[in-house]
């Protein structure tokens, strides 16, 4: 025990007398999390429209000023050729170009028959898709306004059956709700996973694991030593990720915070184990981060950060089953947001702890006394 | 010039020992386009469902057939309760419930059928898109079962212009290769020149006769190479893998990944020449640079929807500008009188960090 409290010193005092570490650990994921959950939205706020009335009816511009009326379509330009329009959206200036052809209007008053085009820039699919979705239901409510105008027809009758949606848990959809926990998540993950696969290959670098390899301490005193500062940080660098987020984003805690946090003690376990596996496997720091920067890109990407893991394809969701990050993702979001207890997240509990165990034994099993 | 080619070849062979560090090089990139490319996607597919039928008629089944035979749906279970309904959103054992009232079929010929969409808001952009196909379905089943098909007079005609078929990961390609090459120009030179620093061999080099120009050229240019075999796989992949078109000019792309390296490598020096450890390099690269490049660029998310400051502070990273510059010629075919500004811009970050790290060095030494 003694010897521990002694290497736990030395590795204190290592990081805390790095001046530049500690604005590194402590500030910039703060300022990471207020700038990226203000970033990391995929709502369409703007939909930048130029139009191409070749019309000129009375109808054609009814429908411009309903769609300009909703307030998220901004009208760029009105252009008198397709070239044009299609010049705009090759510089990235709109969004959408609407097209009425000649004799929409008569086409729609003789034949009960008339076309509007759209161009979409679909560099973006997803975006696209919506911006269709958007533009195409006011197309269809303009339409039904104008055929009870024109026929004169009375009122619709109630339709049979109406659809109440509710949200539970966010009734107002707001997505920093969702991405803040998230990120706290990839901060706890990044730092921890970064400074202990950094830390031991450091050693080795620069020889001081020599000298630490010739003294009388066993394995598991130099690994707890190596692991129990950074689990420290990793749990503060949590509470205070939560605490700032919590301040500024206000995002409702509904569970169990200790719950949350013993699934993090846990959770932390398996990353720093993994860190000090990468650490023991690599030479130089370098190698260290690229490695350890490989996992944590295909992790995150692969966690349901963004995109929900049940998107996926059934291979890539057998393959999340393995990601450590996917479990804590889920976690948080069901505790914060949903008030998931124990009952309801044993899974999780289960998994990751058989994932701390095999990774903590692989990380004792691989490192050696000797370089 | 003999000497510089003596030490690009100390510094290759240095690069190529480390065969793991060139693994990951080359298979994280491939990795990510086939991850974006296969299993990153927004479209909802089998969103699992659960059914409290308080009904159970023959109009309240014909409902849920309908909602199940499509594609986006899958039946997770059957609820009882609404505590029933709370347990499977806590445990997430489904995402959405439909919820139908007792006597259904009754309420439905008298015009005054109202059902219950409860949806899992912890994510809601999922939750808002699976309201709108449930919604949908159920619309079009009210409208079979009135037999009443309104006439619609207007038809709009759409084309979706530079990815007809929405492909995701044509926006994701652009976006992977500038990561990578953030990563290999920017992160791995600040290391690099971080590594002599910190294990001495830094003071070594300069007293050797060689000029610091010559020792900063010699040991970015192979990674200058090594950034741009990567690029050149991912478009590869992105070619053959994806069909990914190449509307524009290719000799302009290949220029202009020319100068995006060098702008990256120029801001990879800059960092070395501010720090003296690998590790705050490191820090200060994945940090400060790698998560606003990949956030603030547009990769993933769109910088139109980002409130103004930060739409403001996206202006100040390098990869935005390119990633514009990639899309524009590889997507849309256009060209420089399209794309000057952006090219515009590569160069003045490549200016303004040259000259700093310039001016940063000779101060270092002096």
């Amino acid at each position: 025990m003694r010897v521990i409290k002694f290497l736990l010193r030395k590795e204190f005092k290592q990081i805390f007398r790095n001046k530049a570490m500690l604005p590194i650990i402590f500030v910039m994921p703060v300022v990471q999390l207020l700038i990226l959950v203000n970033a990391a939205t995929f709502e369409i706020k703007n939909i930048d429209l130029a139009i191409l009335d070749r019309d000129h009816s009375p109808a054609s511009r009814q429908l411009t000023n309903k769609l300009l009326s909703m307030g998220y379509y901004r009208l760029r330009a009105r252009v008198a050729s397709l070239k044009e329009g299609q010049l705009l959206m090759d510089q990235n200036k709109i969004d959408l170009l609407l097209q009425f052809p000649p004799g929409f209007a008569a086409g729609l008053q003789r034949d009960d028959r008339a076309t509007v085009m759209l161009d979409i820039s679909a560099i973006d699919g997803s975006a696209a898709s919506i911006i269709y979705y958007y533009t195409n239901t006011i197309i269809l409510d303009f339409n039904t306004g104008i055929m009870q105008r024109w026929h004169n027809l009375p009122e619709q009758p109630g339709l049979p059956l109406t659809v109440e949606s509710r949200f539970w848990y966010n009734e107002e959809l707001d997505y920093k709700n969702y991405i803040t926990p998230g990120l706290v998540v990839i901060l706890v993950t990044m730092v921890g996973m970064f400074l202990t696969a950094m830390n031991v290959v450091r050693e080795k670098e620069i020889g001081t694991i020599e000298q630490l390899n010739v003294t009388p301490i066993t394995k598991t005193q130099f690994i707890v030593s190596k692991l129990l500062p950074f689990w420290i940080i990793g749990m503060f660098e949590m509470a205070f990720g939560l605490g700032v987020g919590k301040l500024i984003f206000d995002f409702p805690v509904v569970g169990s915070v200790p719950l949350l946090f013993a699934f993090a003690a846990i959770y932390l376990v398996v990353v720093l184990a993994l860190g000090l596996l990468i650490s023991t496997v690599t030479h130089t720091q370098q190698q260290a981060m690229l490695v350890s920067w490989f996992f944590v890109v295909i992790f995150i990407l692969m966690s349901g950060l963004f995109t929900a893991v049940e998107n996926m394809p059934e291979w890539a969701q057998k393959i999340t089953a393995f990601n450590p990050v996917t479990y804590f993702m889920q976690l948080i979001r069901m505790v914060l947001l949903k008030g998931s207890q124990l009952q309801h997240v044993a899974r999780h509990f289960l998994v990751i702890s058989a994932m701390a165990v095999v990774s903590i034994s692989l990380a004792v099993f691989t490192y050696r006394k000797r370089s | 010039m003999k000497e510089l080619a003596v030490f690009i070849k100390k510094e290759f062979r240095h690069i190529f020992r480390d065969g793991r560090t060139l693994l990951i090089l080359f298979g994280l990139p491939v990795a990510q386009v086939f991850l974006f490319g296969y299993a990153i996607t927004n479209e909802v597919k089998d969103a699992t469902i659960t059914v409290w039928d308080q009904s159970h008629d023959v109009m309240s089944r014909k409902l849920v057939t309908k909602i199940l035979a499509t594609d986006y749906f899958k039946l997770a279970g059957v609820a009882e309760n609404y505590a029933d309904i709370s347990n499977g959103f806590r445990s997430g054992r489904h995402m959405l419930a439909l919820v139908i009232p007792p006597d259904f079929a009754r309420k439905f010929q008298q015009h005054e059928a109202q059902v219950q969409l409860l949806l899992d808001a912890s994510d809601p952009n999922m939750a808002n898109l699976l309201a709108n196909y449930a919604s949908g379905i159920i619309a079009n089943f009210t409208r079979q079962e009135l037999r009443y098909a309104p006439s619609n007079q207007i038809v709009t005609e759409v084309r979706m212009t530079y990815n007809p078929e929405l492909k995701g990961v044509f926006l994701f390609v652009p976006g992977v290769i500038t990561v990578i090459l953030m990563i290999v120009s920017t992160l791995l030179t600040s290391i690099a020149l971080t590594r002599e620093k910190e294990l001495g061999t830094m003071e070594i080099l300069l007293v050797s006769p060689l000029r610091p120009g010559i020792i900063v050229i010699g040991k970015v240019l192979p990674y200058l190479l090594l950034s741009f075999l990567n690029a050149i796989l991912i478009l590869g992949l992105g070619f053959t893998v994806f069909q990914m078109p190449m509307a524009g000019s290719m000799p302009l792309l290949v220029l202009e990944l020319i100068l995006f390296i060098i702008a990256a490598l120029s801001i990879g020096i800059f960092i070395s020449t501010k720090t003296a450890s690998q590790q705050v390099a490191m820090m200060i690269s994945l940090f400060a640079l790698m998560l606003p490049t990949i956030l603030l660029s547009g990769f993933i998310f769109p910088i139109d929807s980002m409130p103004w400051p930060l739409q403001w502070l996206s202006n100040i990273m390098p990869a935005k500008f390119f990633i514009i510059i990639v899309k524009g010629i590889m997507l849309q075919g256009v060209g420089l009188e399209v794309l000057w500004r952006e090219t515009l811009v590569i160069l003045a970050f490549i200016l303004v960090f040259t000259v700093a790290s310039i001016k940063n060095f000779t101060i270092r030494l002096a």
